[in-house]
């Protein structure tokens, strides 16, 4: 029975109390995250598993679907929060072991034995820091989370409640606090002194740019025309980033929060949330979100009977990269054309539909409630002299465990990779980070010491980006991997300015000349000058910042690079014209796995002792075999 | 920031070391033309609103600490900027600029003038496709269409690499009104139209319509679809539709007599 609207603070306030009774109430809750990942892991099946389980069995349980909390790769993910104990996670369940899970708990009893860990006190909720531990019954042997090297040095302020609550239901958000801080915002927060806390926290914008958010929204408060905009960027298009769709998909009503209190500190009455097509759920979930916080009187007309009016819509994107860039989002949501234009004239000043205009991105917003819950000094206490709080990343590539972190800024991204992620997998040595997204750069060994900060990371010739962070490890070659990106951004650029259009294009032609060992000194040198070029004049950031990969692999790899135009020769064995693979006779075990592994079948040998041998002739150099070799007996010249 | 002046306020800033007071938000192109410096357009027309693309019109702006490369056509004057349309960077910004033109359009004679102008010999850059393209995607037919045409008879297809203007789904550009704005801003030569049989063929967008002929002297002097464009529009002007502009000159010298009272003055100027 759904409840009425709220049509003061008295009434949020009340259905907060009944909500939270009901979260953490009498009965045991279930939680499996069917965010995009675990849905890709199985979590549909073990979700209805424990439905059906709990129903077969008549127990008065809840059964939550929630989304990711970071860990990815060990989806399905079950949480299980029953009353007097620590709440428990269990990893990469099926649904057999959802059943069996259902039938202890019906007893009492957790499985110990394949807990992936435990939370005694509930860190996770920066909101409501709560302890939810009774008595360990049984759980001592089960590590904490702090004790698991994943989220030990993790601070979660953005993905709060991202993995915890149900994503559909407004009373879990609710439950945790939620809209308190818009409530504490209308109630005792006059605008100028909610734009004052944001400045004071030292906010940055989590898109990328960094751009103090406080200093945005009082040039928009200051700004003429009306009506004024609030917008939120969840166009998330670098490959391999995944932090705002999990915030979206797992709690959208933070969004939407941060949102209204930036709409009621400036003066907005419009919101839009700009979000990639490719990102159904978060989608649906902030649609279900928008109509949820209507029908509770926390979005739309006369919100929380304070006579402030500020509605959301959606506005999809069709899949260009480009559209992440501010101007070209808010051409798409105009119904123009993606693509940009000049900023001289801030967005503030003239933003959609030519009215004074806030754009933030979606981790931005998520930010905004726990400052003014907690206030601008708790904030500032976190992170460098110039980047505040905390950042996302979404750690991919060669990590051995990959996921969704979220860390205090000023942490080095040696901690990320080899703390967090757990170094390198596969045994294989470390050799590049690239930070940023495909416009990101490539950060080597000698810089991993550099902290998570705005500007640190720009100096080394990267950037913060929106917080993509690939992994990569010595089998990588780094003209490849300049060459793969430059791909990517050679057909992402709209193509109306000439130095991105033509100038990534040649970019890109250089790097494959270089590749298939053909290139010469002067390519490379002419590559420098074209992308310091495309740089200095493309009209908006993808343009500006698309000769990163080159220009950083050219700073911190150049030796590569001459390898291969000096020497013809692929260090990492990965450029198929310049890389030949040989059996290292004397490392040979004569498993026979390289042999059954090529694809062409150009080893012959490698079984009943006999060393493997590779037939050029027929070799495609696709480099199966030396992914496949236990020994590293597969050798490149 | 909070820079909310009335519009009309004037602003000095300092171009190539001299100093000028315009109208806040002048584009420094035209201020710069009033200092009768020379700034190099490709995608720029005085009629149409700044678009940015071709980026040969960079300069070199600073304010405050801060030095950057930006193009003149959509730059707009405020409060503390300085302008340098000649440095090295500059001039180093539009070689490449023409350099990339020219591979990319090695069929226009325009770009090639303007390059060699800029002492550039040869693109070190492979011509792209078969070598016959002119276009530089400048946009300016498209503005033009959109701004002193019909609108959206033309304009961009696909993105990057690929893109090129073309009308809808490259077939018979329904909404051009044949007014041929688009071929007379193109820089490159680029867009082919031509009257021939008592049609005009806009060859480029694939499109092909009437003639329509002079009341008075039955020649041919524009297309219907444009006739048809302007006739709600004209309204009180009806005759401009029927009538070709040399025969509409010839009737206006006939109409337009002597003033009817003799004797009093053609012009006055009664300033002391």
């Amino acid at each position: 029975m759904p409840e009425a609207r709220m049509n003061c603070l008295a009434d949020l306030r009340g259905r907060q109390e009944r909500a939270r009774v009901a979260f953490y109430g009498p009965k045991v809750r279930l939680s499996v995250g069917v965010g995009t990942c675990g849905l890709a892991n199985g979590a549909g099946d073990v979700l209805e598993a424990l439905r059906d389980e709990v129903a077969r069995r008549g127990l008065d349980f809840t059964v939550r679907a929630t989304a990711c909390v970071g860990l990815c790769e060990m989806e399905p993910l079950v949480d299980v929060l029953a009353p007097g104990l620590p709440r428990v996670f269990y990893h990469k369940v099926d649904p057999a072991r959802a059943r069996d899970l259902v039938a202890g708990l019906a007893k009492g009893l957790h499985h110990g034995d394949w807990a992936l860990m435990r939370a005694d006190q509930d860190k996770l909720l920066v909101d409501l820091p709560r302890s939810l531990t009774g008595s360990l019954n049984g759980l001592a042997a089960v590590p904490t989370f702090e004790e698991i090297p994943f989220y030990r040095h993790q601070m979660k302020v953005a993905l709060r409640n991202c993995g915890f609550i149900d994503p559909l239901d407004v009373e879990e958000y609710l439950a945790t606090g939620g809209y308190s801080a818009l409530a504490k915002a209308m109630e005792s927060m006059p605008p100028e002194q909610i734009i004052e806390t944001i400045e004071r926290s030292g906010l940055r914008g989590r898109g990328g740019g960094g751009f103090p958010t406080g200093k945005k929204w009082r040039a928009c408060r200051e700004a003429h025309g009306e009506p004024k905009y609030v917008l939120c960027n969840g166009d998330e298009g670098d490959p391999g980033a995944f932090m705002d769709r999990s915030i979206m998909e797992g709690n959208p009503h933070a969004v939407l929060e941060g949102m209204a209190i930036a709409a009621y500190a400036i003066g907005a009455s419009y919101g839009y949330i700009y979000v990639r097509r490719e990102y159904p759920l978060a989608v649906d979930h902030l649609r279900r979100a928008i109509l949820q916080a209507e029908q509770a009187g926390l979005l739309g007309i006369n919100i929380l009977g304070r006579g402030f009016d500020f509605t959301v819509r959606i506005s999809r994107g069709a899949g260009a990269f480009v559209c992440g860039e501010s101007t070209a989002l808010m051409a798409s949501i105009e119904g123009q054309a993606g693509e940009p234009r000049a900023k001289h004239i801030h967005t503030s000043e003239k933003g959609v539909f030519g009215r004074p205009t806030t754009l933030n991105n979606v981790e931005t917003w998520a930010n905004v409630p726990v400052i003014i819950n907690q206030g601008a000094d708790w904030f500032a206490a976190i992170g460098t002299k110039a980047s505040k709080g905390t950042k996302v990343f979404s750690v991919v590539g060669k990590a051995r465990t990959t996921g969704l972190v979220e860390v205090p800024m000023g942490m080095t991204l040696r901690e990320i990779v080899f703390d967090i992620a757990g170094g390198v997998a596969g045994g294989r040595q470390f050799k590049a980070v690239q930070t940023g997204g495909p416009s990101g750069g490539c950060l080597g060994e000698d810089q991993l010491d550099l902290p998570v900060d705005f500007d640190a990371l720009t100096a080394a010739g990267s950037m913060m980006g929106s917080g993509g962070l690939i992994v990569m490890d010595d089998r990588t070659c780094m003209v490849e991997v300049a060459r793969y990106f430059t791909n990517f951004l050679r057909r992402e650029s709209c193509g109306k300015c000439t130095a991105c259009r033509e100038g990534v294009l040649r970019m890109y032609e250089l790097l494959e000349k270089i590749t298939a060992g053909q290139g010469t000194t002067a390519d490379v040198d002419l590559l420098e000058e074209v992308s310091r070029y495309v740089a200095d004049n493309s009209i908006c950031g993808l343009g500006k910042s698309a000769p990163n990969p080159t220009l950083s692999t050219l700073k911190h790899f150049r030796g590569e690079y001459l390898a291969h135009v000096t020497e013809h020769r692929c260090p990492a064995g990965v450029c198929k014209a310049l890389t030949k693979f040989t059996i290292l006779t004397a490392s040979c075990k004569a498993c026979g796995k390289c042999s059954k592994a090529c694809p062409t079948e150009a080893i012959s040998g490698g079984a009943k002792k006999v060393p493997a041998l590779i037939d050029q002739a027929k070799c495609v150099r696709c480099g199966s075999c030396r992914e496949v070799c236990p020994f590293d007996a597969v050798g490149t010249e | 920031m909070s820079d909310h002046a009335p519009a009309n306020r004037k602003v000095k800033t300092v171009i190539d070391g001299r100093e000028i007071e315009v109208a806040r938000d002048t584009w420094a192109l035209d201020a710069a033309a009033k200092l009768k410096i020379r700034i190099p357009t490709l995608c720029h027309h005085a009629a149409l609103t700044p678009y940015g693309a071709c980026r040969l019109c960079v300069v070199e702006v600073t304010k405050g600490k801060s030095t950057w490369l930006t193009t003149a056509c959509d730059l707009p004057i405020r409060e503390g900027l300085s302008i340098c349309t000649n440095s090295p960077a500059v001039l180093a910004a539009r070689r490449m600029t023409l350099e990339l033109l020219w591979a990319q359009a090695p069929a226009s004679e325009e770009i090639q003038a303007l390059a060699r102008e800029m002492g550039i010999a040869k693109p070190r850059f492979a011509a792209r496709g078969d070598g016959e393209n002119r276009c530089i995607l400048c946009g300016l037919c498209v503005r033009a269409c959109e701004q002193l045409g019909a609108g959206g008879a033309i304009g961009f297809t696909r993105r990057g690499v690929e893109r090129t203007v073309d009308s809808p789904f490259g077939g018979q550009a329904t909404l051009c009104i044949g007014c041929g704005s688009c071929l007379a801003v193109c820089p490159t030569g680029h867009i082919r139209g031509i009257d021939r049989a008592g049609q005009r063929r806009m060859s480029t967008w694939h499109t092909e319509m009437e003639m329509a002929a002079c009341e008075s002297c039955g020649a041919l002097f524009a297309p219907l679809r444009q006739l048809e464009h302007l006739r709600p529009r004209l309204a009180e002007h009806i005759p401009i539709v029927k009538v070709c502009p040399a025969c509409r000159r010839a009737k206006a010298a006939k109409e337009t007599t002597l003033p009817a009272r003799p004797g009093a003055a053609l012009i006055r100027n009664t300033r002391k």
